[in-house]
């Protein structure tokens, strides 16, 4: 057993007038292992405080958060990786709701904003479409985003230009669909992206695929975009 | 406003409650047809629990071998220890193809065969001619499969532009005099406001509930919302005491390892370094049936052939596999394994448990997912207006025992004969909503004041851990009629506490300690149909495997429990052994 030390921010707007950073002690036992564990713990203490949470896997992507100034899921991060105190605060960025909850609302209109479904006007045959393994693997590293928004939330460009620059995984989102080669879309999302905000915010800073906690790579994907934008005007 | 509530009252032609897998195929159904749907949710669509379903969805689209509905039917109704009834396994067998087709259409990134078909792995229970061989029936996407399926469900519902209410908590289900189903009451997380959604036709897809057990794969999130509110509502719930244990839970973390692992060659091991499987099930070894296998490694715990210094864990090993088919096939179960268990299963084999997965009974329905009572000695009785599919139903497709793959299998199913059901019930309704009774909301504002003003109380995390204790010590992989006899009472012990949690924290924004202590409002109910179930069935049958009953008892005992939550009473109905089409599958001694 031994004492973790963590700071907090803190915020209920039903009763603070403003923010603050709460720091609380958390007794760990042997079996905890992530963040997410002891966090768990913390609110047996006091039950007020307030974070999203559901698989405790990293794959809902429920619980992102701002963890030692970088942003990550609370079930995935080790805690002995974690210098203390250990500091949380709710993914910057993004409206707080309350404590570590931010609103996500802009982050979702932006992937929205995509058309994230396949479009493919043929009727569709009587099995399904056939897709070779090799155009199929063009789709790894794609579709397994999680949308727990780290990575739009730790982009500048998403930071100052929410409502108009798509941001990283809505960029990613978009991709997987152009890259797939049952998609009939390609010019018609290449269109929906021809903005200087909407894919041309991107300024190659790759933080976003620093935080993904899928390891996932969404610079890539938004350069492959630009090169099929480019190759079209040729 | 309605004068005699203060709730807001919103009306659709259908509501959903429950935004994973069934949830999402049935508001396809409804949104297309142009019905005024909504679909609330707890959490954004892609945090349901169907996203962490790996290993595939099962359909004889025989794009390896020859493979067919009727072999798959077998496999079922053989996996479900004779229990599930026969008429909605063959209707869920036969939309297999059907299901699974539509959802590649949706653009779901399925694995591919070079001939560029749906890639297809072995799986537990999965065989050919009649339980003969293994056949390749799972359709897999990598280990993601249910991430895959649920994102590519939420993408079809954006372009049919369901309307979503996401993060809120549904609170009651609202009946008439009648019986009808009027809707539910729901809060709004972000707010703490009470609504009314009132609607013609609701459809609970409320998952699971494996978190009335200590050790669980299952998310947080699955609290059987939907099975509380239904039994609050005067349904029984059906065949309560089946529960399946996965075998390969991470030792101490619970994160489920997918039996694909053993689909793709994965063996288990015991500390002697043996392939025990071959000693419990000569012919199917490690891909026998859950319960079969999860019995087996509960046995080799007992007898003291566990891993690790307290020989409580086995091995599941695959370091004699290509570490291309574990970088290709199983990236998913990889990254567990390294985060959850500190292990490569490239260089080292993965500790693990069975562990408490799954729950087979459910809210009564027939296999249009309409929700169906006793009544007069018919068992058929359709409650108007109310609609049940996925993990939260019992239709029942699983029985004992549920086949690996045929969950995801159920909601794709379930989901879709549901909504087509809506549709048609809603087109033959009146264009008015019926009346809601003085008094429909009673029954949540008085949980919602009773929390509110609860003083002394007891603390909600320590209550539901008792349960969850309760559960695992008494109702585990092998049940003993001592220890069910003190589970009942110890169960009703926990309940007196349930019924005075106190939450200090009052706010009214984003308040998840209330959500958490009426989500324990609705564990309990399952907790204790589950244990009073169990400890009424005398006999062993899949997933119940009890010791002083070690055999399956046809004579007696082939039926289908009823627990009603007024009085804890049990009533029990016949197995519908007929199925839509084809002949019986006749009963038979169950071996793998």
């Amino acid at each position: 057993m031994a004492t973790l030390q963590f700071k907090i921010y803190r915020y209920d707007p039903d009763k603070d007038e403003k923010p603050y950073m709460e720091e609380v002690t958390v007794e760990r036992e042997e079996t905890d292992r992530k963040l997410l564990d002891v966090l768990v713990k913390l609110k047996y203490k006091d039950d007020s405080i307030a974070f999203r949470r559901s698989c405790r896997e990293g794959v809902c992507g429920s619980d992102a958060m701002n963890i030692n100034g970088k942003n990550g899921l609370a079930c995935l991060a080790d805690i002995d990786d974690l210098k203390q105190p250990i500091v949380l605060r709710p993914l910057p960025g993004l409206p707080v709701i309350r404590d570590l909850i931010v609103d996500m609302t802009q982050f979702f209109k932006q992937y929205h904003s995509i058309k994230p479904y396949l479009i493919n006007n043929d009727h569709p045959p009587e099995r399904e479409r056939l897709q070779s393994p090799e155009d199929r693997e063009e789709l790894n590293g794609l579709y397994e985003c999680i949308l727990c928004a780290c990575c739009s939330a730790t982009c500048p460009s998403f930071w100052w230009n929410p409502d108009k620059f798509v941001g990283p995984a809505g960029l990613l989102a978009a991709y997987r669909f152009i890259a797939d080669t049952r998609d009939e879309a390609t010019n018609e999302r290449l269109d929906n992206l021809d903005d200087p905000y909407r894919l041309f915010r991107c300024h190659t800073i790759m933080s976003c695929v620093d935080a993904c906690p899928k390891g996932l790579n969404p610079t890539k994907a938004i350069g492959k975009i630009k090169d099929l934008m480019v190759r079209r005007l040729i | 406003m309605n004068k005699n509530t203060n709730l807001t009252i919103r009306k659709f032609d259908a509501i959903i409650v429950g935004a994973g897998g069934a949830g999402l195929r049935a508001a396809i159904q409804l949104s297309e047809s142009g019905l005024k749907t909504a679909v609330i949710s707890k959490v954004f669509p892609t945090r349901s629990h169907t996203v962490a379903a790996q290993g595939g969805v099962a359909a004889s689209l025989g794009n390896s071998e020859e493979d067919s509905w009727q072999w798959h039917m077998y496999d079922t109704v053989k996996g479900s220890d004779w229990l599930g009834d026969q008429d909605a396994i063959e209707f869920m067998c036969r939309k297999a193809n059907e299901v699974v087709v539509e959802l590649e259409h949706y653009g779901m990134p399925f694995d591919r065969l070079d001939n560029g078909k749906i890639y297809q792995r072995p799986f537990g229970g999965h065989m050919s001619n009649f339980g003969e061989k293994p056949v390749r029936r799972a359709c897999a996407a990598a280990d993601r499969t249910g991430h895959a399926m649920l994102h590519a469900m939420y993408q079809r519902n954006v372009k049919a532009n369901t309307q979503f209410f996401v993060e809120w908590m549904a609170l009651d289900l609202v009946r008439d005099g009648e019986g009808q189903v009027l809707g539910v009451t729901a809060m709004e997380m972000e707010t703490g406001e009470v609504v009314m959604f009132q609607a013609k036709a609701t459809l609970f897809a409320t998952g699971g509930a494996g978190r009335i057990y200590y050790s669980s794969t299952n998310a947080f999130i699955n609290t059987g919302d939907g099975l509380g509110m239904a039994a609050r509502a005067g349904i029984p719930l059906e065949d309560m005491e089946f529960w399946q244990f996965h075998p390969t839970g991470v030792a101490g973390a619970g994160v489920l390892i997918t039996e694909g692992v053993r689909g793709e060659g994965g063996i288990l091991r015991n500390s002697a370094g043996e392939r025990f499987m071959e000693r419990y099930a000569p012919n199917a070894k490690d891909l026998a049936s859950r319960d079969v296998v999860s019995r087996a490694m509960a046995t080799e715990i007992k007898e003291g052939r566990g891993c690790g210094p307290n020989k409580d864990y086995l091995l599941l090993d695959l370091t004699h596999l290509d570490p291309k088919t574990i970088m290709q096939r199983l990236p998913g179960i990889r990254d567990i394994s390294i985060q959850f268990a500190g292990s490569d299963p490239i260089k080292e084999p993965i500790p693990v448990v069975p562990t408490a997965h799954y729950m087979m009974g459910g809210i009564p329905t027939n296999y249009h997912g309409q929700v169906v009572l006793s009544m007069d000695g018919r068992h058929d009785v359709v409650v108007p207006g109310f609609y049940a599919a996925g993990e939260c139903a019992c239709a029942s497709v699983h029985g004992a025992n549920r086949l690996g793959t045929n969950s995801l299998l159920d909601l794709l199913v379930f989901g879709k004969s549901a909504g087509e059901a809506m549709v048609e019930d809603i087109k033959a309704m009146p264009t008015a909503h019926r009346e809601l009774a003085q008094g429909a909301f009673d029954k949540t504002l008085a949980r919602l004041s009773r929390l509110e003003s609860q003083k002394s109380g007891a603390n909600v995390h320590e209550v539901g851990l008792a349960m969850r204790r309760v559960m695992q010590d008494h109702c585990g992989v092998f049940r003993f009629p001592d220890m069910l006899a003190q589970g009942v009472a110890r169960i009703i012990e926990v309940e007196q506490q349930v019924r005075v949690t106190e939450v200090k924290d009052k706010s009214q924004v984003f308040n998840t300690a209330r959500l958490e202590a009426l989500e324990l409002d609705n564990l309990i109910e399952v907790a204790k149909a589950t244990m009073v179930s169990a400890e009424a069935r005398r006999e062993s049958r899949g997933a119940q495997a009890r010791e002083d009953y070690p055999g399956r008892d046809d004579a007696n005992w082939l039926k289908h429990t009823l627990w009603y939550r007024d009085g804890s009473r049990l009533d029990y109905k016949p197995v519908q052994m007929k199925p839509l089409s084809v002949d019986s599958i006749e009963l038979k001694t169950r071996v793998y």
